[in-house]
């Protein structure tokens, strides 16, 4: 029962959850969410310029597009983080004599991120029917209007689900920018569990850290299967009276 | 006496070749203000293909294209689009926008009208279709035909001076054909200047002004109707009319 206890003290240990929930709720929650959350936004944003790019009828602009997202998506999060963040991090300095690692944190993430989304942009915008963009263009719109208010809006719906996916991985990416040296007050979920668990040589901190992400990344997750469902139906999740005679076996009836 | 504002189009010797395959091969085709152009041919003969270059959704080659007279083809695409409604034979309703909003974007994005001028506008379309009452729906929760319709009322409310029909009734289930027809039999008595690419020969008979028999890139023969179908002089017409009567 000695082997049982100590792995219960090393990964339960209640008080030492305790200890370190206020900081990991109030300090690290805070700042994972400001790194996934502004990664996440202009990786949509540059994803969706790599998105036209890579759709665009110009040769040149499909290549860059090309090699930018092999590149970024290609090189594993880690070494593009130290790259960007400890190389550039002098000229930062120089620049505006500020040491915060977060700009050059959420840059890395967000090139990163970028190139995942704007693959899935892509994908949306090419499943769009060609027939969409000759409509729109016979009307008499150009090109680009014809994108901007028919082909695109129409391809972003139909994957949702997938950048979702795209923004939960990013929540769990946030905790690689511990390697750029945070302030305590800079600190994430997954540092202030780490610094803890190395402080009282108890790893329940990092469990803490574990559920924190958890209660962050499950509900998207059931936001991806809301969303994919009311995509395929076209309406709010809402049971019909024959789904519910299908529970009671009524449904089986001709 | 016309309900539109039409005008006269004309085709010149257009060619276009996507590579090697030669697709239009010096069409000419000339449709007066206010009358019916059907286009007939087997498929592959490049009817749909000529109606993309008319309005220059591909550019052509080689050639001419003449609104009202004068010539287009150093005009702005875009602009000469908004002249010219198109059907299509898969409505190509857009559909993350509901019926009101598929007639009025044009209006509102390309006419610049306000918003509830626009819907006004669109709503009057969509009453001359028969649809008024659909115009808070999405396409999808409509048929066939009344997607057609709406597409019909979305190029009208452009207020074009030719409409083109590229095998509008083709994806409709048979059913659903006729209401379609008799609304482009209506705009043609209406006095709008359409071209239309068909497989009805019913339709082409009776309410176009002339028939253009399309094979191979070329037109191989074209006249009014009734010559068209009651006395065809070359080979190939009087074989196509043999196979699809």
């Amino acid at each position: 029962m000695d082997a049982l206890d100590q792995l219960v003290k090393t990964f339960f240990d209640w008080e030492a959850m305790a200890a370190v929930l206020p900081n990991m709720i109030m300090v690290g929650l805070p700042n994972t969410l400001i790194l996934a959350v502004s990664s996440g936004v202009l990786g949509c944003i540059l994803g969706m310029v790599l998105a036209v790019m890579g759709t665009s009828r110009i040769t040149a602009l499909r290549w860059l597009s090309r090699i930018y997202t092999d590149i970024f998506r290609g090189v594993p999060a880690i070494v593009v983080i130290l790259l960007i963040g400890i190389g550039l991090g002098p000229v930062v300095r120089e620049l505006t004599g500020s040491t915060n690692p977060f700009p050059l944190g959420i840059l890395a993430l967000t090139l990163m991120a970028s190139a995942y989304i704007g693959e899935i942009f892509r994908s949306g915008i090419q499943s769009v029917e060609k027939g969409q963009l000759e409509a729109s263009r016979a009307l008499g719109f150009s090109y680009g209007d014809s994108m901007r208010l028919v082909v695109i809006p129409q391809g972003i719906r139909r994957v949702l689900p997938a950048l979702v996916n795209q923004f939960i991985s990013l929540i769990k990416d946030s905790s690689l920018i511990y390697l750029l040296g945070l302030l305590a007050s800079q600190r994430e979920i997954f540092r202030i569990g780490n610094d803890a668990a190395a402080n009282t040589g108890n790893l329940s901190p990092l469990i803490a850290a574990a559920f924190m992400y958890l209660i962050l990344t499950v509900p998207l997750t059931h936001l991806v299967n809301y969303i994919d469902n009311r995509l395929r139906t076209g309406r709010p999740e809402k049971r019909q009276p024959d789904d519910a005679a299908a529970l009671i076996g009524k449904g089986a009836q001709p | 006496m016309s309900e539109f504002a039409s005008g006269s189009l004309t085709g010149k010797n257009l060619h276009l070749s996507f590579g090697s395959n030669h697709v239009l091969r010096g069409i000419d085709l000339h449709v007066e203000k206010g009358t019916t152009a059907s286009v007939i041919g087997p498929s592959g003969s490049g009817k749909s293909t000529l109606l993309r270059v008319m309005n220059r959704l591909i550019e052509p080659d080689q050639g001419d294209i003449l609104l009202d007279g004068r010539s287009v083809l150093k005009d702005n695409p875009d602009e000469l689009r908004q002249r010219i409604g198109m059907v299509f034979q898969q409505f190509n309703l857009f559909p993350h926008k509901t019926v009101v909003d598929n007639v009025s974007l044009a209006l509102r994005k390309l006419r610049k009208l306000p918003a509830e001028q626009a819907r006004a506008e669109a709503l009057e379309q969509l009453d001359l279709v028969g649809l008024k009452h659909k115009a808070d729906a999405r396409p999808a929760n409509l048929s066939g035909g009344q997607q057609q319709r709406v597409a019909i009322a979305r190029a009208l409310a452009m207020k074009p001076e030719v409409m083109f029909f590229d095998e509008a009734t083709s994806a409709l289930d048979p059913e659903l054909v006729k209401g379609v027809l008799a609304l482009m039999a209506d705009l043609a008595k209406g006095g709008m200047t359409m071209v239309v690419v068909t497989h009805e020969m019913g339709f082409s008979r009776n309410v176009s002004d002339t028939v253009t028999f399309m094979d191979g890139g070329v037109v191989v023969e074209s006249g009014p109707p009734e010559q068209i179908f009651t006395n065809p002089r070359t080979e190939r017409l009087q074989g196509f009319l043999a196979d699809v009567l």
